[in-house]
Parts: structure tokens; sequence; C-alpha cells
């Protein structure tokens, strides 16, 4: 989200994927979107046949390589390298779109004396400390703005605890509402310039030496891109955790952000950034988190000392002057009067004491090694399977064996509930099924056509399905579960009034049931995220409506309009009346299909060109008017001048399209919120056979964790002859993440029944393997077998003058279903990267060795003798 | 009666229509009269459950039982297609694996046992309670603390917005809990 949401103020796809239908060009990376979105990969063929030049750049030549106009493998984790190439191109060639890179993003904007760049100091920028391997982002902020030190702590954004969400709110750190701007773009300091020089050395050349990527293929690409830009064309980015999954991830998305705010392509029809993700709901868990950083709408959790004394504190360190979130404080009580309702007084601070503190890492990834350490008690899952899916699985499944007891739910027994009774760690002797004292609950799921409710979708749109028929058996809907799990616990906290159950008891907790099982009324709980103005009672239709004086409630800021009426359910209503599908469900903010459109017009409000004519101001009616709802102020127009008085959009000029940000502009510096730096620099992934050829002294994102530790150890790097191949993992079109919903079914099982490694003919020459043989893929966590999938889909690169070889893995199977296979994830480091504390899964190192491991402890005995190897 | 039988007689219908016999006009009896297996079903609106392009799917349901899922025409992002995942969807919910019992391991236990869902649930609350009562922290150096590191929950991203809701404001803003994660990340 932070990638985003530093960039242009908000963590979501800023388009809808029928927008690309009117792209000019696409640029797909860090995903396979025909394979992983082949649905939504329609628009793109659209659009090819339209004219538009699709850009594929993927290790792997797949379905998208094949229906691109161009494929480019490059070497996984070289993508900023790739991304910096491009941007250096745009600047060095003056294909940037002026009008749109002066007015509308902080190129002008004038940066403190003592900022320096990494480019300056080998890799590092101005803050560093060695010993604490951390940022201290003060000089980052922009000349003239006041960093906020008021609780004497890191700056709002910047907590040690954080994990990356509520930053979708860059520039908490200082007040960026007074600063300086050279509109000429020449002062040496100016972020312009700082760009130019910070990407000078990522030239063709370098793309080439550490991408493995010709320069004329390069060149072809820059080029055809570069063109996608201006008054009358745009582009549009693609991207999955093909980007997201590494230890500088959020600054890939960065750097892709920077490319389209140099070429004008945000706000834009065609253009854009498209975040795909992988999972029905995955943009609506964090827009309302089952996260432990954030409450809903991107609201920070308060961290314990930093700014959790006083509601006041809290609001103060986390408001803006300028922009939308100067209206924090109104979205923040009406979220505390949403769950503790009439015990939310202004008296007790609307109840802020009742939210509990974030103490530390508390991230999935974080509390598992705490619980194979011993000091977790109790763990629900729903609706997901990591004894499969999480990186370092035997790690993962090792500590399960830790807990007091596990609640699992899913549709069907998968392996994350089992780990007790036939994991590889039973098989291999590791763990003894009497030994484990864990008591485990496994509780049947109903499927989503067995309860009504909304998922959100790839570009932000809520979209509700309708309960068709009851769930089987004992099988019940999570609302169901938690809803009748929370009546218990308010009884048991109503006979026991002590401080400790103060939150249980000023909790909101009525909702109305039906039918035989009591099932809780989801439209009610939309109802609540919706809002509603508390003094007539009446649902809310925008969350401009909402107070800070107790008298509105919303559970969830962005979503509010999604139920403006008792009788209405706008993410049900499916009557599509345009192509971006207005009419068919609800699209956050307000409805809106592509965010920041006030740049679809140019700064006087005039539609850039008649071909991307999208959102523009009404002289006539005085107000924005257009194909979308505008992301602005209806009636504020081109020419208005900042009220700082007024606060949220009014504080902004008129010609600032990036409301979510204190300046209104896009970002392609970001003075603060990211804890690698502002601007994305290549460092090689945690494990790489190569090294960083433009910083040599930082071979990877210097504040990232490897978390390395016995159960949980590295190859060296660079170069660890152990591990001489690069690994990446991926998904394929008939299975789903870990499996779960999809190695039960025995169509998709048929289609895609057995894991397989992919590798090159040349790589197969090498290591003496033909195609269709078991191979044993080893890295310094695990080994695991696979088929060899031999094919001219892999091509080994020339990196430094060094051939490297990659080996393509899906990691789809485990030890249960109907097929089954190793679990490819065991592989894997339990990493973070700095921001959001993802794992990389997308650039590591690996070894290939013909034949099968054996079974049993031989298994561990073999692992353990190929670690030794060291020649 | 008989007029209509003789103009459903395949070589007169192929001497009229000029067809080559392998069409309509060969169709038996049966054959006319096959209907759809979503004939007579009732339709309501679904959403694809797999990634996050969101299909659009019609589910047609008949006497409380799942007939069949597919694509639904009308989406303006899916416009009726499905990939080999989403047109599973039926088999998802039908399929002989599906889980309708809760399953119960003792401590130390080498098998499953099943258990009451009543059961389950008071068990289940009586953990998380007594966990709770013995690691929530009220305060940490005179400061509002409010929390318990002791039970974490994990997923959400194949959950509807009105459950995680439902989730993250019970375990975080009733019970404390603090360590909350699911599928997203950036
Ligand atoms: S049908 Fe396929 S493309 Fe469409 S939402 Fe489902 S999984 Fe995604």
């Amino acid at each position: 989200m932070p990638g985003l949401g530093t960039s242009v103020g908000r963590g979501g796809a800023t388009t809808a994927q029928q927008s690309l239908a009117d792209s000019d060009a696409i640029l797909i990376m860090g995903s396979s979107m025909a394979e992983q979105h082949p649905v939504g990969y329609q628009w793109v063929v659209e659009a090819r046949e339209r004219g538009c030049k699709v850009i594929h750049v993927d290790p792997r030549f797949t379905r998208t390589s094949a229906t691109a106009d161009i494929w480019v493998p490059l070497r996984a984790g070289s993508d900023i390298v790739f991304l910096g190439g491009l941007i250096h191109y745009v600047l060095e060639n003056e294909k940037w779109f002026k009008e749109y890179v002066l007015h509308y993003t902080n190129a002008s904007t004038i940066l403190r004396d003592d900022y320096v760049d990494a480019e300056d100091a080998g890799g590092l920028f101005s803050g560093w400390d060695a010993e604490k391997k951390k940022y201290d982002p003060e000089t980052w902020l922009y000349k003239g703005s006041e960093p906020k030190k008021e609780n004497g702590q890191s700056l709002p954004g910047h907590h040690d605890a954080g994990g990356g969400h509520a930053k979708d709110r860059g520039g908490e750190a200082g007040n960026t509402t007074e600063f300086e701007t050279d509109d000429t773009l020449q002062h040496p300091r100016c972020i312009f310039q700082v760009l130019k020089r910070h990407f000078a050395r990522y030239t063709p050349e370098m793309v080439e030496r550490s991408c493995g990527v010709p320069q004329d293929v390069f060149l072809r690409v820059a080029e055809t891109y570069a063109a996608a830009s201006g008054r009358s064309k745009t582009g549009c980015i693609c991207y999955a955790v093909g980007w997201t999954q590494h230890s500088t991830g959020v600054q890939i998305i960065r750097a892709a952000a920077i490319l389209q705010l140099l070429l004008g392509n945000f706000g834009r029809p065609g253009g854009g950034i498209l975040a795909l993700r992988g999972h029905a709901s995955i943009q609506g868990s964090t827009d309302i988190p089952t996260l432990y950083d954030i409450l809903p709408g991107y609201m920070p959790m308060p961290f314990f000392d930093a700014d959790s004394k006083t509601f006041e504190q809290y609001i103060k360190q986390h408001s803006t002057e300028a922009g939308l979130w100067t209206k924090f404080e109104d979205f923040m009580v009406s979220f505390l009067k949403a769950w503790y309702g009439d015990a939310a007084t202004k008296e007790n601070q609307w109840g802020f004491n009742f939210l509990p503190r974030v103490t530390g890492d508390h991230s999935e990834l974080g509390y598992w090694l705490d619980m194979k350490d011993g000091k977790l008690e109790g763990l629900f899952v729903m609706g997901q399977n990591p004894a499969v899916g999480a990186p370092n699985g035997r790690l993962q499944r090792k500590a399960m064996a830790n807990l007091k007891w596990l609640v699992v739910r899913d549709l069907v027994e998968i392996e994350t509930s089992t780990f007790w009774k036939d994991s590889p760690e039973i098989e291999r002797g590791e763990l003894r099924t009497e030994d484990i004292a864990t008591e485990v609950f496994l509780m049947p799921a109903a499927g989503p056509a067995e309860k009504s409710g909304s998922f959100t979708n790839t570009q932000r749109l809520l979209q509700w399905h309708n309960k068709a028929v009851e769930p089987p058996g004992d099988a019940r809907s999570e609302l169901w579960f938690v809803y009748h799990l929370g009546r218990m616990f308010k009884g048991r906290a109503a006979r026991e009034r002590t401080p400790k159950n103060d939150a249980l008891n000023a909790l909101t907790w009525e909702l109305p049931t039906e039918g035989a099982v009591a099932e809780p009324s989801a439209e009610a709980v939309l109802a609540e995220i919706n809002g509603r103005d508390l003094t007539t009672g009446k649902l809310l239709s925008t969350f401009e409506d909402l107070k800070r004086d107790g008298t509105t409630m919303s559970g969830c800021w962005i979503y509010t309009g999604v139920k403006p009426a008792e009788n209405r359910n706008v993410a049900n209503e499916r009557s599509a009346h345009d192509a971006l599908g207005h009419g068919w469900g609800f699209a956050w903010p307000k409805d809106t299909r592509i965010i920041y459109n006030r740049a679809s017009a140019a700064p006087d409000g005039t539609p850039w060109s008649e071909e991307k004519k999208f959102v523009w101001w009404d002289e006539e009616k005085r107000e924005w008017t257009g194909k979308d709802i505008t992301d602005f102020k209806k009636d504020m127009p081109p020419d208005h001048k900042r009220d700082l008085s007024k606060g949220g959009l009014e504080a902004l000029d008129g010609d600032k399209p990036f409301g979510m940000h204190p300046d209104g502009r896009g970002w392609l510096y970001v003075n603060s919120g990211l804890k690698d730096g502002p601007l994305p620099t290549h460092f090689e992934p945690l494990e790489s056979p190569v090294e960083n050829p433009l910083y040599p002294q930082h071979q990877s994102n210097p504040p990232s964790d490897k978390k390395q530790r016995p159960d949980n150890p590295y190859a060296s790097t660079p170069h660890d002859s152990r591990f001489p191949f690069v690994l990446t993992t991926y998904r394929l079109t008939e299975h789903h993440t870990a499996g779960g919903m999809s190695r039960s079914l025995s169509h998709l099982s048929e289609l895609q029944p057995e894991l397989f490694a992919e590798i090159s003919l040349e790589l197969a020459e090498l290591t003496g393997v033909s195609p269709n043989d078991y191979v044993t893929i080893v890295t310094p966590r695990a080994l695991i077998s696979a088929r060899a999938l031999v094919t001219p889909r892999m091509t080994p690169l020339i990196i430094q003058g060094h051939q490297i070889h990659q080996v393509g893995l899906p990691y789809h199977w485990g030890w249960k279903g109907i097929v089954t296979g190793d679990v490819a994830n065991d592989l894997l480091a339990i990493s973070q990267d700095p921001n959001v504390r993802i794992m990389e899964t997308k650039g590591l190192v690996c070894n290939l060795i013909p034949g099968r491991h054996p079974a049993g402890h031989k298994a561990l005995d073999e692992l353990h003798e190929l670690l030794e190897e060291r020649p | 009666m008989l007029r209509d039988l003789l103009s459903r007689w395949p070589v007169l219908q192929q001497i009229r229509t000029g067809s080559d016999g392998t069409g309509a006009e060969s169709w038996s009896e049966r054959t006319r009269n096959l209907k759809p297996k979503t004939a007579g079903c009732e339709v309501t609106r679904g959403v694809c459950p797999y990634c996050a392009v969101g299909c659009g799917q019609l589910v047609y349901h008949k006497d409380g039982k799942l007939i069949s899922i597919e694509g639904d025409p009308a989406s303006p992002i899916s416009r009726g297609h499905l990939c080999p995942k989403g047109s599973n969807t039926h088999q998802l919910h039908t399929h002989p694996g599906r889980l309708t019992k809760v399953k119960y391991r003792r401590p130390h236990a080498k098998d499953w046992e099943d258990i009451d869902l009543d059961t389950a649930m008071n068990m289940i609350a009586d953990r998380v309670w007594d966990a709770r009562e013995r690691t929530f922290e009220e305060t940490r150096n005179g400061e509002s603390l409010m929390q318990t590191t002791a039970i974490a929950h994990l997923g959400g991203a194949t959950l509807d917005n009105e459950e995680n809701y439902l989730i993250k404001k019970l375990f975080s803003g009733g019970l404390g809990m603090v360590c909350i994660s699911n599928q997203a990340r950036i």
C-alpha cells in the first residue's frame, strides 16, 4: 500500500480494469496477467486490438508474453534498475509531460540543504543510523517544513513498530504546507534536479549489466512506453506480487509511480497503475484491515508511548494542515462512535483508551517467530493456509506445535489444521504426534454462495454476493462465528465489570439475525461501515458529512456512500450504464472509478485533449463534470486559491489533483513515510548471485530485516557456490494460492496435477536433467522435489559477463487434497522489507540437482550434506 | 395435430428448408424437450471468490440446492467470462471433501473426533477468555495499553468486508488482541 499511497495518496489501484482498453501502451511487469488475472486480461487484449502496444517484462515467457508486442526477460530482483532506466530515459530525452509535471507533481519543490542523496553517499540517504539500522527522516523534509516532534520520539510515520499500511498518508512527519518551489525546475536542490542526479547512472548500459536486457531491447521498450504520454496519449502499468514480494517491494512500486507522474498518466483514462491483487478481497482486507497497524480507512492504530498519551496528541500527530487528512479527526471520532456507541463521549476522548496499543511488530511473520519461541498461546486462522502458503514452511509448521490451541476455519481439511498428524515434519521424525500438546479446532466454513457480503476487487470496487443456499451441516460464515463468539464475550464481560473489560462492555454488538441458525445480517454490518447521522438516524451518503463532535458515526469512512439509504445497497446494484461500470457496485471513494481524475483536465480545467477528455470544469454550471464522479471538490474552480483556515480540499489550490497529500501534488519524491528512503534505489535481493553494481558497499536494502537465525538461515551473498541459480516462485491459472480452494477440486486438479520446476534447455544440459525427470531444488532452508519442465520459455541471461540461470517454481502444492506435492514455500526465508514487512519470494538463490530427494529422515540428512558441501 | 406431426417429419423439413439432416430437423422428441439444468432455477448474483478481478457470477439454485454457477454476461468487468477457477465455483461448494462437522483434536491425540458446534464455541470462548485473563495488560508505566499479545489471528483476504470488520472490531476493539494479520501487505 505505501508504494502507491506515499506517491499519490491512496494505497489502491488508481484505475479500473476496463479503462485499460483506452491505453496507448501497457507495461505489465511483476505479473503474468493473462494467467493470474485472465478475465481482466481481456481489456489488455481489447486495447491491443485498438492499437495499444503491450510490453511484458518478466523472467518467464508466459501467455502474457505470447500476446504482448514485446517480451523482455529480466533477472528476478533487478526491477528498480529497469524502471530507473526508464525514468532516466524519460528525463534525459525530454519525454516528460511538462505541464502535468510542473502543476501536478512536487518536481519544483526545494529540499533542505542537509539532505544527502544515496547517489552522493554510496547508497545511503542522510539520516542513517548504522547501529539501529534505520533512518531518521528529518533531513528528507521539504525546505521550510517544520518536523513534528511533539512527543520527543520518532517522527510520525516512522515508528519502529510500524507496519506500513497507515503510511498511505505519506508526509505526516512535517508540516508540508510551507515550502519553497522553483517553477523553472533549475534550482540544484529542487526535486526535479535531485531526481535527475539520482537516476543518472541508471543508463541502458547499467540495465544491460544488471537486468540482462540488451540495450537495443531496452531502448525499444523505453521509446514505446514513453510515447504513451502527453495531452492525447496515456499508458498504464500493471503489477502484482512479482513486484511486491521483494525486500525492495515498496520502492519498485514507487519507481513505477515516478514514471507515471513524469509521463502525466495518473487520473486519466487508459493511465494510472493497476495493482493486480490475488485474492477476492485483498484490497478490502486492507481497507477494512485484519492487520495490526491500522484501523479501517487507513487510520493508524495508536502506538504505545509515541502517539497514545492523549487523543488530542494522536490526532495532531496524524493530521495534516491541508488536504483530506485535515479531516482525520472527523473520520476518527465517527469511527470510535461506530465501535463504542454511547460509551464514546467527549469526556472519555471518544473511547480512545479502549483501543489496544501497538507495542511492536505484531505482523504475521513477527508473531510467528514469537510462536516458534513459545510466546503465543492461541491462534485463529480463517481462510488462509500458512502451512503451505507462508515462507519457511518448516519453521511455520513447527511453530504451531508450540501453541496451546489453534482454531482453523475453512471449507476443507487444509494442511494447517493437520500439521500434528501428517506434515513433512512428522514424516521425517522432527515432530512426534504424541509429543504435540496443541489442541486443534477445525471449524467448517460457509462458501461464498452460502452467505451474503461484499468483496472489494482489485479496482477498489465493492460487489455484493447474495446468499443462495444454506451452508451444509455445521458450516457457518465467519460473520456468524465472530458475531456469536462476541455475544459470549459480551455476556462474560457484563458479569465482570472490571477495567479490563471496559472495551468489551462499551463495544456496540447488536445485529439483527435471520433464519434457523441466527445468521447476523451482513447488510446491517454494511450500514455500520457506511455510517449514520446520529441526530436523525439517517444513513450518510458521503464522508464529507462526517463530523468531529460525536453526531455522526462511520465504521470505515472511505466506504461511506455504499449504503446511502435503508433500501439501497449500492454494492448490490447491477445496472452498469457506461464502460467504467457506473451503476454496478460501488468504487471507493464516492463511487469514483478513476481516482485523482482532476488530473484528466489541464490546470485551467479544460480537457487535455478530445481523445482523453474525461473530467472537466463546466464554467457555466460552475462545477466539475464528465464521465466519472470527480475526485475533487465539485464546486471548487480551477483557479481557486488555497485557504488554509478552511481545511480539506479548500486548503489546496484548484489545480492540485492529489488531495490526500498536504500539498495536493503527486510525489516524485516522498518526504516522509518510507523507511528506506525518499527515492527508489537499487539493492540486490537478500540472496543474490551478483554484486550490486550501483552501490557495492550496500549489497541489499540497508534497513530490511533478514530475521536470520538458526531455523531461518541464509545463503551468503553475493556468490554462494552452493546456490548458483536464481529462484522465483509464481502461480498458475488453474490453482489458487496455497491450494485450499483448488487442490480439493477434481477438475482443477486434473488440469494441473503436479508440481514442476520450469528450467531452460541450457540449465537442463548443465545439470544433466531430461524433460519430466525428477529434480531436487535446494536452499539453505529446505529441499523439495519436482518434475523438470524443460522449456525455451526460460532463458539464461548474461549478467556482468556471467551466464545466470533462473528456476521458476509454482507454489500451490501440499500434502493434502486430490493432487499433492512438496511445499515450494519451504524453500523461502522469512524476511521483512522495511516498509510493510513483506517477505522476499520473487528473487533468491537455489541449487538444482537431478533426482528425487529420499523420504523420511533421510531427506534431512541429504539437506545437511548439501549445505555442508562448500568447495 | 397431424399437420404438426407431418411438418416435423425430417424429410419434409429438409425439402422445405434445404437443410442437410443434421440440424434441428433431426431432433427426437426427447431432444426437443431437453432443458438446460438451470431451467426453473432461482438465480442470485454472486462474485467469483478466487482472484481480485471480481468476475460476476450467476448462482442457479433450486429447492435449496446449488445447481450451477456461471459467468454473468451483464458484468462490466468480466462480460460473462470466468477462468478455470471461477468456472469451478459450483464444485467448490458441492465437492465431497467439504467439512460439515467440527473436528477436534485433544492434546497429544493421534486423531480427530467430531464435536458439536455449540460445544466447540464454548470451548473456544473459554480458551480465549482464560488466555486473556492471564495475559491482558491494562497499563504499562502508567499509560493505557489494553492489550494482549498471547492470542493471534490470521486471515481475511478471502473473507467478506463485513466479516473483516467484525473480526477487527471484536478481536482488536473488544478483546485487545494486537497480533492480527492477513495475506495483504502492499
Ligand atoms: S473467474 Fe478467474 S479471473 Fe475471474 S475473478 Fe475468478 S479467478 Fe479471477
